[in-house]
């Protein structure tokens, strides 16, 4: 019966949206109070339908519903329970409908906290939220339907895949789905600006709180997604630049060009426009990705299953938001008011530097994943585009805006000097200089160098930032502690994130320059050495899991005769699949990963690859800290601003202070 | 999402069991010529396993495209002529760096041309009329500013 | 102004006729570098008793050569066409038994049937990677001079014998070698 009230509540979470995608949007124009706020209730209505459908799947999933065909190709009995919850999300239905849910998540959002926005303003972007809900809803009900029966229904679940059975599925896909539909919140704040032919600074305070949230969400996914990589597959690797995660990585990059250029619109009124067309462009990509990975157009073997009707139906959307956006801002953007001037040395200036940079980085990321596409489609030949691409091209896009992150937020707003922001950064010049040059004598690699002094250069201008900003050194020590106390979340946000930059570079650079690896046959007692850090495979046992039977192997790491760490690494045998999996062992700590694999048998004796990461932590801790900075950006109270500043003409009496 | 399709490359393309990339018995034992084979893997592409090369994967065709490039190395062969072998079996497919040729001209330049581009757009918007008062973003009211200078001073407090 | 104003929406309509067009595309097919070049060389050991063949037995007739191997699931799907292809005696079928323990696929062979004139084991890949084969099943059709003229990707089905190979083996054979 659930499932039958889960595919009810779908088609009419769809019948809602359709409704909310078009009364508001008429109320708007006919200025009719009745109908725009009609979309508030609608828009609460849809989420409670949609959860109600998503809760529906879950507890498919939880007991075991085999009838349903998802749960009977993704579940099994002996599953834990974790993973049959998470399961719920491990299939390309089951995802399509959390995105669906969180979808709807943001828009009962803005008509529950945006009580205090424009009438029409927040009308027109319930509409645009209703009409990407319903797109997706009408996807999942006509192409992807989570609530297909089967008849009659197997006694035993296929179970879901091994490589999924993780801690990383309950966390990774829900967080990057917050980030990817976080940015439609953009896109339909500019889409609703763009109908209303008027933006403001209002409208930038809206605009930011809502995809920094996302961006930071969106940090968190690709970080989770990045270390679970990192252990799972049990390769060492932590970025592959492989198409699916260059769709995450897209919208990432232009989801961070405007974040700043909201800044400039927040403060400055000006390069509007752009900040428009970022909002636009940064859903479109989220959108694109899910295109990539779900038509099967660039890894038809490894993305979910494929049937031509669903990428046709994606790539529909896809078009009819993008281009229906962009005609919009073809048409409207022109006479959208152009703020006031600035110098090209000015904090608008590097912002603008910023997102040139970025813009020019998600441009190349695109290429790369597309252009096997575009010779398969233009000529007769394949190519492929992997690392060693992005490694020539991506990594240079990076030192002009890495140069310019610490020079930046010391540049006055409209019209500055150089020497004036140089004065301002002279301990990070001086410290970033010293680092190069003991770098590049030390390490024999002027590659590795100049990271390490970008590294640092980051780190010594973000602090440079705050010992500005509580005037360290000019003033007594307890009136800098006061100021430091005080400083607004947004300068916090600033100074973390720009650090946590330097932290990830930093890591990366050492992982790229350091890592090093090796594999040998071991049986027990033998050993291997890296670095210094002697392997020592100690015994190889059996284990049983729930699901699984595994070969367990310990190892002990010692240095210099003193032990480093334990570590147990598993190849896991699933029957139910026939699949085997491999978990790695690692000891982290920030300053040095120790990584070992166990690999297949032969004569006693095991396959064991081990790897020693110096600083590999570093990434991750750095991408945290970002998401981190963002969080805490979030808390400024003059993003609350926006929402008191009403600019409709009838202010509701019922308000106090 | 984005792992899963890894997770399913692993598992059905590759699906013939797990065998660990670069076998110890595959390595060269000259270190020099090993390094050389290692950096050489890694801008060859699986061709079973559609998304990685052939040091990262773990499928047996990999395993034994390891083993060709490694002994066309310990033969002799430059990297250059060891790319070529495959490349005449296998296509430009098989190489993770495609070549540099009139089709892939604006891949390879395309970066340098989106920067370009960004920063002639910024000049010709830096140089673009001023915008005459009128235009311009109309003023907070009076009730607003007031308002605003209200918050700041509470936020700044 | 109104112009770049406009230039966004006609790239993200160039990107989007691009993908629509890849939607058409199968990102598997991968174009063959071997067609119309000769046969390569080879001599590949018998999975049993009496078989193996080697580049020489295969000259100067328009023939098959089959990839397969025991673990592929797809050669059990057209293993029934190749039965009938054997029976009917149309042209030689060669098998190269893939990546597979010779007593695996000679195992096989006799619980399915077997289709080939003689089969030979490669189990390195040795001939594999000569021919570019990306996975089995795979089919090469080769001509009377020893040339590779067509690579049949995945299962040869009844339909795929009777609408490709069957007319291009028919005319090969009026071919003359030279």
């Amino acid at each position: 019966m659930a499932p039958e009230l889960g595919q009810m509540s779908i088609m009419l979470a769809l019948a809602l949206a359709v409704v909310q995608s078009i009364a508001p949007l008429v109320g708007a124009m006919r200025r009719d109070l009745v109908l725009m706020r009609l979309g508030d209730s609608l828009a609460v209505g849809q989420l409670s339908f949609v959860a109600f459908a998503f809760g529906a799947l879950c507890y498919a999933f939880l007991i075991s519903d085999f009838s349903v065909r998802v749960v009977a190709e993704n579940s099994h009995t002996l599953q834990p329970a974790l993973y049959k919850f998470a399961g719920t999300w491990g299939n390309h239905e089951g995802s399509m409908l959390l995105w669906a849910m969180i979808l709807a998540l943001f828009g009962a959002a803005v008509a529950l906290f945006g009580k205090d926005l424009p009438t029409t303003l927040k009308a027109r972007v319930l509409s645009v939220q209703g009409m990407i809900g319903a797109a997706f809803l009408a996807f999942i009900a006509f192409t992807s339907n989570p609530f297909d029966r089967l008849a009659p229904a197997p006694s035993e679940g296929a179970e879901l895949n091994p490589l999924l059975q993780d801690p990383g599925l309950a966390f990774h896909p829900p967080f990057l789905y917050l980030g990817y539909v976080g940015f439609s919140m953009a896109f339909s704040f500019s889409v609703a600006a763009l109908i209303e032919g008027r933006v403001d600074s209002a409208w930038a305070r809206w605009v930011r709180p809502w995809a920094l949230a996302a961006w930071c969400f969106l940090t968190i996914g690709i970080a989770m997604g990045s270390i679970w990589a990192y252990y799972e597959l049990g390769w060492g690797g932590w970025w592959y630049w492989d198409p699916v995660e260059n769709a995450s990585f897209m919208p990432w990059l232009v989801g961070t060009a405007l974040l700043h250029c909201a800044l400039v619109v927040e403060r400055r009124q000006t390069l509007v426009n752009w900040t428009i067309l970022l909002g636009i462009l940064t859903f479109s990509l989220s959108l694109i990705g899910t295109f990539l990975v779900r038509s099967g157009v660039l890894t038809s073997v490894h993305a979910f299953a494929l049937d031509p009707a669903r990428g046709v139906f994606i790539l529909a959307i896809l078009l009819g938001a993008s281009m229906g956006a962009l005609a919009l801002y073809a048409w409207r953007a022109p006479a959208l008011a152009a703020g006031p001037t600035f110098a090209p040395v000015s904090r608008e200036g590097a912002l603008v530097l910023n997102n040139i940079v970025l813009m020019a980085a998600a441009g190349t990321v695109f290429l790369g994943t597309f252009y096997p596409l575009l010779i398969d489609v233009i000529g007769d030949d394949k190519i492929s585009v992997g690392p060693p691409y992005f490694q020539s091209t991506f990594a240079p896009l990076m030192l002009p805006l890495l140069l310019v992150m610490s020079v930046g937020p010391m540049l006055k707003w409209r019209k500055d000097q150089l020497p004036a922001a140089a004065r301002k950064l002279r301990t990070p010049i001086i410290l970033a200089g010293g680092a190069l040059i003991l770098a590049s004598v030390a390490l024999k690699s002027v590659l590795s160098a100049v990271g390490l002094a970008l590294a640092v250069w980051l780190v010594a201008g973000a602090l440079a930032i705050l010992a500005q900003r509580i005037r360290a050194g000019a003033v007594a020590f307890g009136e800098s502690a006061r100021l430091a106390l005080s400083l607004p979340g947004a300068t916090l946000g600033i100074i973390l994130g720009h650090a946590s930059m330097g932290v990830c570079v930093a890591g990366i650079v050492a992982m790229s320059a350091w890592a090093k690896e090796d594999v040998q046959m071991l049986g027990p007692g033998e050993k291997l050495e890296i670095s210094g850090y002697v392997f020592t495979l100690e015994d190889v046992s059996l284990a049983a899991g729930p699901n699984y039977e595994a070969e367990r192997a310990t190892f002990r790491v010692m240095r210099g005769g003193r032990p480093a760490a334990e570590l147990v690494s598993e190849r896991r045998y699933y029957p139910a699949r026939g699949v085997e999996t491999t978990e790695a062992g690692i000891r982290s700590n920030p300053f040095v990963n120790l990584y070992v694999a166990l690999g297949e048998a032969r004569d006693g004796r095991h396959v064991v690859r081990a790897y020693v990461h110096p600083l590999a932590a570093f990434i991750w801790i750095g991408a945290l800290g970002m998401a981190a900075g963002g969080a805490i950006s979030l808390t400024d109270r003059r993003f609350r601003l926006g929402a008191r500043i009403r600019l409709d003409p009838a202010p509701s009496p019922a308000r106090a202070a | 999402m984005k792992r899963r399709a890894f997770a399913i490359c692993v598992a059905s393309a590759c699906a013939f069991g797990p065998a660990l990339a670069v076998n110890p018995d595959e390595k060269l034992a000259d270190p020099t010529l090993e390094a050389r084979a290692l950096a050489l893997s890694r801008e060859i592409r699986c061709v079973v396993c559609q998304n990685q090369s052939i040091d990262d994967s773990n499928a047996p065709l990999a395993a034994d495209m390891r083993v060709i490039v490694r002994e066309r190395i310990a033969a002799g062969d430059g990297d250059a002529e060891v790319k070529n072998f495959l490349v005449s079996r296998y296509g430009n497919f098989v190489l993770l760096r495609p070549p540099m040729r009139a089709d892939t001209w604006f891949l390879w330049f395309g970066p340098a041309l989106f920067l370009i581009a960004g920063a002639a757009g910024f000049a010709a918007y830096l140089r673009r009329p001023a915008i005459p008062a009128s235009q311009a973003v109309p003023e907070l009211s009076a009730d607003e500013r007031r308002r605003l200078e209200e918050l700041e001073r509470r936020g700044g407090a | 102004m109104r112009f770049s104003a406009a230039i966004p929406f006609a790239l993200m309509a160039l990107i989007g006729a691009g993908l629509a067009l890849g939607l058409t595309r199968d990102p598997r097919q991968l174009p063959s570098m071997l067609i119309d070049r000769p046969l390569p060389a080879f001599d590949l050991p018998a999975i049993a008793n009496g078989g193996g063949f080697s580049s020489a037995d295969v000259a100067g007739k328009v023939a098959l050569i089959n990839v397969f191997a025991s673990w592929c699931s797809a050669c059990r799907v057209e293993h029934p066409t190749l039965m009938r292809l054997a029976a009917a005696k149309r042209a030689p079928i060669y098998g190269v038994d893939w990546k597979d323990k010779a007593e695996d696929g000679a195992a096989w062979l006799r619980r399915y049937g077997d289709p080939y004139v003689a089969t030979g084991l490669d189990f390195e890949s040795r001939l594999a990677i000569e021919l570019g084969v990306t996975g089995a099943p795979e089919t090469y059709i080769v001509d009377k001079s020893g040339r590779i003229r067509y690579k049949q990707i995945g299962p040869i089905t009844d339909e795929v014998w009777a609408e490709t190979i069957e007319p291009l083996v028919a005319s090969l054979e009026q071919e003359t070698g030279s």
